[in-house]
This record gives structure tokens, sequence and C-alpha cells, in this order.
């Protein structure tokens, strides 16, 4: 496959008209002479570093009815991101270097972005005993970050071990704050609509509780602590506190948290029912002002692919949970730019930049520096684009189905080939 | 009106509509042959997921007297209990001819998710949704309370009625379709129980009172409704044991007696006699629970008449 382009007349994140040259999938000063390139015109789009998201979920192994490795690669790929990384709630477990190097494996094959697995903390996401972290981080995996994502490591105690065990790899602990006793069977944020519907609440201090007490022990442990899918405004300022107090913390919020709102769920339809749950607008200027102030560092998607029967449903039955891969620029743009709010550069460290760093992807994030292997993403701000219930995921758990945005992925490029040209899938996998 | 989902559905002029036919229909209840030919052919299919007795056997009784044909499903040893959903089940019933589907499930918006699907076509009546509500239980009670307010009630509302609610607020859905359904009518709606039960921003602070003796001096309520105690709570640390709650918060003979003798004493039942009422007070010249059983048969079939015939009333 031809891997010498020139991506001709695309805007990068300062607003420079720039010409992107790709040799052998590196990037590269100006076109070397006798390389046949292939001039690609990207004029009026911005050429942005490849997207990484630091929270998905594969599925695979164990709930293929869901997504698999390969399909969440496709609609990765389609959303304009070079890396994901593959939660470990799976089944088995990824609490084995045997289940993440298949993981990693599977990711290769597909060949469309680059599946970093995340190993879980403790031995079958049960919070009782520390999983074999040295075995996963020493593995092909190379795994970095570990999360019992889905379960919250509610026990102070191995949260502790977790945050001091992990400094010998230069790991990070990534914390799903949910305190267990205060959100038994909880269904939707806690609040006067809560109490209006019926339906069990899921109080915004069940998760600041766990930050706050994680924080602490993070400047005690002098370790590294990443907060999963940030929600409620007081989880935001106990962060921005943290962090002027020089503490190793990184936080993530999810493109529905800074979009949507506990309203919706007055309709009783669990397409909008996610862990943690939708609050209220608040909360959600909160997280936006915390996006572009630096207190939270990226957005991640948490991609939560579940089958039709798990969804249609009555409520307290659904899963929880919504697709978010190919949404999430559209809703990044929308926030961060449109609203006059930030601009380009901050945007392409919230998708990118600073995921690379917190992951330690040594190839993701770099941005347009000659030498670099090439993982870049092309935007077309002004595309109109109509949000389907279908889309490259296998599931259909997409809450903006029907709704319209401005802004989307034209072409993607991972590993200095396009996986993503013209808003079509290209077939990669190994053979 | 296509379904009755919540209390939220009736207008105050719906509500004191649906109590006149409901009084209309206790007529037929006083007669020898208590039957209405109207939804004759119709049939109403009770969907039962939880278990109740005396709720079902209700609708029964009004679907019958109205000459509809009923089908009685309960949960368990039927399908559900192999794991059959809520959209098969409502589906294979309707396919079968089920023209109203009165719902009673465990989790709340069951009934609301039921009518706004598409997975059936057939009226919805809500019988009881998880902790959300029971419309049809809060119809009964504000017949009930009308009747003691004059011989002729036809056309009147509750206006000028104080009414104490007493027990585990938030998780009742009696309480919230009667905090709501008894406001549209005009009355006065306080609430009472210990404070890990209140509820919350569903009552204005100063109608919660957390403590009986007090709150029944400071309302001078003209309906004290008592609700049920579940044990649940009681392990979930919500009050520490049967003991204490009923020493506070029981209606005894004590309390009984301390009311005036015109105040009402309800009960939506099972009663826990000894723990939120004892004995004497259930048994009493005041209370009204039999009274709510009768009206109940007559709210139910007021409602399945606005629903299926069809006609104008």
């Amino acid at each position: 496959m031809n891997n010498n382009f020139v991506l001709q007349g695309a805007t990068d994140s300062t607003g420079s008209t720039v010409d992107v040259v790709i040799e052998s999938g590196v990037l590269v000063g100006k076109p070397s002479a006798g390389v046949d390139h292939e001039v690609i015109d990207c004029s009026g789009l911005r050429v942005l570093p490849g997207f990484v998201d630091l929270h998905t979920h594969l599925r695979e192994p164990g709930f293929e009815q869901s997504e698999t490795v390969a399909s969440g690669s496709t609609a990765a790929a389609a959303g304009g991101f070079t890396a994901i990384h593959a939660m470990a709630n799976t089944f088995p477990v990824a609490d084995t270097a045997g289940v993440v190097e298949q993981v990693a494996r599977l990711g290769h094959d597909a060949g469309l972005v680059h599946v970093q697995p995340i190993g879980a903390v403790t031995i079958g996401l049960k919070g009782e005993q520390l999983a074999e972290l040295g075995a996963m981080a020493q593995s092909k995996a190379r795994v970095r970050i570990f999360s019992d994502d889905g379960n919250c490591v509610h026990d102070p105690s191995l949260m502790r071990r977790a945050l001091e065990y992990v400094k010998a790899f230069d790991g990070v602990i990534a914390q799903h704050a949910q305190e267990p006793r205060l959100t038994v069977n909880a269904q939707m944020n806690e609040g006067a609509l809560s109490a209006k519907l019926g339906l069990a609440g899921w109080p915004g201090v069940a998760e600041e509780a766990i930050i706050a007490r994680d924080l602490m022990l993070t400047e005690l442990t002098n370790s590294r602590l990443h907060i999963c899918h940030v929600s409620t405004a007081g989880s935001v300022e106990l962060i921005r506190q943290a962090k002027r107090r020089g503490v190793k913390v990184s936080a993530e919020v999810t493109p529905h948290h800074l979009l949507l709102t506990e309203d919706l769920a007055g309709s009783y339809d669990p397409i909008y029912k996610v862990n943690p749950p939708l609050r209220k607008q608040s909360d959600v200027e909160a997280l936006r002002i915390g996006l572009t102030d630096g207190t939270i560092d990226v957005i991640a998607t948490d991609h939560a692919p579940h089958p039709k029967e798990s969804k249609d449903t009555d409520w307290a039955s659904a899963a929880f949970g919504m697709v978010g891969l190919e949404s999430a620029y559209a809703i990044a743009q929308q926030v961060l730019i449109d609203s006059g709010e930030s601009d380009f550069e901050r945007l392409a460290e919230v998708l990118s930049t600073n995921g690379a760093l917190i992951s330690g992807l040594s190839e993701q994030g770099r941005y347009l520096e000659v030498g670099s292997k090439a993982n870049l993403t092309l935007v077309d701000p002004k595309l109109a684009i109509q949000m389907e219930l279908k889309t490259h995921s296998m599931s259909e758990n997409n809450p903006y189905a029907g709704l319209s945005f401005k802004g989307g992925v034209v072409h993607t490029i991972y590993d200095g080939q396009f996986s993503y040209r013209n808003r079509n899938i290209i077939d990669r996998s190994a053979r | 009106m296509r379904h009755l989902l919540s209390a939220n559905d009736l207008s105050h002029a719906d509500a004191v509509a649906m109590l006149d036919l409901a009084e209309d229909m206790a007529e037929v209840n006083e007669r020898e042959v208590k039957k209405l030919p109207t939804l004759r052919g119709k049939t109403v299919v009770n969907l039962f997921f939880e278990d109740s007795t005396r709720t079902r056997i209700s609708f029964e009784l009004a679907a019958k007297r109205l000459s509809a044909d009923v089908i009685n499903f309960a949960a368990k040893g039927s399908s559900i209990s192999k794991g059959e959903s809520l959209k098969d089940t409502a589906q294979t019933l309707e396919a079968m001819g089920a023209d109203a589907i009165v719902l009673r499930h465990s989790s709340s918006g069951s009934a609301f998710r039921l009518a706004h699907t598409d997975w059936v076509e057939s009226s919805i009546i809500n019988a009881g949704d998880g902790s959300h509500e029971h419309p049809t239980q809060a119809l009964l009670d504000a017949m009930t309370i009308r009747q003691s307010l004059s011989q002729d009630v036809r056309g009147r509302d509750l206006r000028g009625v104080r009414v104490l609610i007493v027990g585990d607020i938030s998780h009742s859905r009696v309480a919230r379709s009667n905090l709501i359904l008894l406001s549209t009518l005009g009355a006065e709606v306080h609430v009472c129980g210990p404070a890990t039960l209140a509820p919350g921003s569903l009552v204005d602070q100063q109608r919660v009172h957390y403590l009986l003796n007090q709150a029944l001096r400071d309302v001078q309520p003209h309906v004290v409704m008592m609700l049920r105690v579940q044990q649940e709570r009681m392990s979930a640390s919500f009050f520490p044991t049967e003991r204490e709650y009923s020493r506070i918060w029981g209606l005894n003979k004590s309390r009984l007696a301390a009311l005036d003798e015109k105040t009402l004493v309800l009960h939506p039942g099972p009663m826990n006699r000894g723990l939120e009422i004892d004995a004497t007070s259930a048994d009493s010249k005041s209370s009204r629970v039999l009274n709510q059983v009768r009206n109940g048969v007559s709210v139910r079939m007021a409602v399945l008449y606005s629903l299926l015939s069809g006609e104008k009333n």
C-alpha cells in the first residue's frame, strides 16, 4: 500500500495552512526527490494529532454480541481515533498477561487503530486481591494503565497498595469513583427528579468522597492517579485544588457528560441510562470550565456498547452505557470551538496529546513532528452530520440518533496509512 | 384518555369527573345484579409481575362487573419466572387480543415504557410501578375522603381538607400518587415519618414533620393515612427496630383517642397490625379501610369504563 502522501492545504491547530508530507508512513519536512507522492487536497480541513481514547469498552473476549475488538476498532477509526484503551471488564477479565496479550493481538490483526489494553487492578474486578500488575506491565501488551472500571476500588487499603505497587513500572491507577455503599441499586442522579420519577438515586457525594480519599492517598504514596468519567461540579473542584497542590492526578470527562443532563431520564428511556449518571446543567457547566482551564485533561468516550435486548426494556432492568466513539469529535467541536470557549490547540490536547502522555504511548499525540510516525486526523468543521442509530459499532445504544451536529472526521491516518479515507473505512486487517 | 399511568394524567376536572363516575359505579355495586354490559367483548389482562392479591382481585372484579373478559397473569410459575421479558409477555398477551393491560411491576416507569414504546397498542393502566406511582389507589383514597365530607358529593373536590400521610414516603408509590392527586383536588397534604424516609423535594419543607405526636397536634388533620412499613427498610438502617418505629410513628390507642372523632383513618393495606397501626385503630369507628376496598372496585370500574368504553361520559 502506498504510504507517501502530501496532505495539501490543511489548516493546523494554530490556524496556519500546512502541507503535511508523509513518506513511508513517517512525517518529513518536505517532499523527497524521486518519491512518488499522492497529493490529497485537504483545503478546508483541520489536521490534528490522531485522537487517543483512554476509555473504551471493546467487550472482547466474552461479550462479542455487543462489540468485538475489530468492530470497535472500525468505530474508532471512523471517529478519528488512532489509539484506544480497552477496559478490562471483559470475560475473562483482563487481569493476566494472557488476556491482555490476546486483546492486543486482536487489535493488531484488525490493524485500524492502536489497541492498548488496560489491566484490571484486582483479580476478577472483585476488589479483594491485586492482579498480577507486574506481569501485565511486562507482557507484550505493555500495560501502564490499570483500572477496575465498572467497579470501584473501594477498599482504601487496597487502593493504597495499588498506587504504591505501580510505581515500579511507571503505572497509573484509573479509578471508577463510586462508593458502593452509597449507590446500592442506584439508577440515576439523586435529586428532585429522581424523587419524582421513583428511581433510586446516585448521589454526587458517592463520587466525590472516593476522589477526595484517592487524591490524599496519591499524595501519600507519591504515585499517579487518573480519574475516569468525572461527572460532578464537586469532583472538578476537588481535582482543581489537588492539582494546585502538585498532586499527580489526571482526569477525564465523557462527551455525554459535557452535553446531556438528567432531564432526559424523564422519558424512562434507558438509552439515557449510564454510569455515572447524567447530572444537572450546573454540573455540565462546571465540567466544561474544567475542560478549558486544565483541571480536566482529556475527553474519553467510555464507549459502552450493549445489545438491543439490554436496552429495549424498562429502566431498572436495562444496562448502563452509551456508544460514543463516532460522536466524540462533533461534541468536542461544539463544546470547545463553536461555543467560543476554547480553540483547536486545546481540542488537540484533550482529544490526543494529553491522553498519549498519560498512557506513555510514544508514537501517539506527536503533532506534525518531523520523524514521527504519522498518526493524524483530518476533520471538516463545517460538515453537517446527521447522527444515525446505525454506526460502525455493532451496537445501537446511541443517545444522539436523529440529532444534527456540525463537524466530522474525513480522514484518519494510523501508523502511517489511511484507516479511514473520505469517510470510508479502509480494510487493513492482517491476513 | 388512552392510558392511566400517573396521577398527573388527571386534571382537576378529570379527577372530579372520575370520582363522580365512580359514585355511579358504586351504585351498580349496591344492586342485586351487579353488572353493566358496557365492556362486553373487551378483554382486560391483569399483568402482575409483583405479588398482589387485593389489587388484582379488585381489578378483576371491576372488569367483570363491566362484563369484560379477564385474564390474570401472575409472575410466579409463569414464563416470566423463566426469564421472559416485559416486552415479550406484553406482546404475547396483545397478540391474543388484550384491549387493556393492567400492569403491576417492580420497576419504576415500566407502565410509562409499555405505553410509549411501540411494543403494544393496548390501553395501559398502572397498578403500581416500583416506588413511582399507583394512581387508582390515590383515586380510591380521594373517593373515600370525599364521601366523608357530605351526603351529596358529586361535583365536589377536596378543598379545605387536611391530610397527614405517615410512614415511608420516599419509597411509597401510594404516597407519591396521593401527594399529586389530593393536591390537584385542593387538599392540604402533610407527611410524617423518620427523616431517613423523608420525601426530599416532593413536599414543601413546611409540610414535612418528623414526629407523629407533634404532627397530629400541629396539623390537626381531617384524614390520617398510615403507610405500610417494609422489613427491608429496617435492614438497610432506615430505622433501628420495629419497636422504635411503632413507638414514635405508629397509630395506637392513645394517639387515636387524641384525634377528633370525625378524623378518618386510612390504610392502603395490607396492614402490619402492631407495627404502623394497632388493632384498636384498625378496627375503630374512625377506620375507613373497608370503605377503601369497596371504593377500589368502583374507582377501577370508572377507570376501565373511561379508557375502554369509547363513550363520552
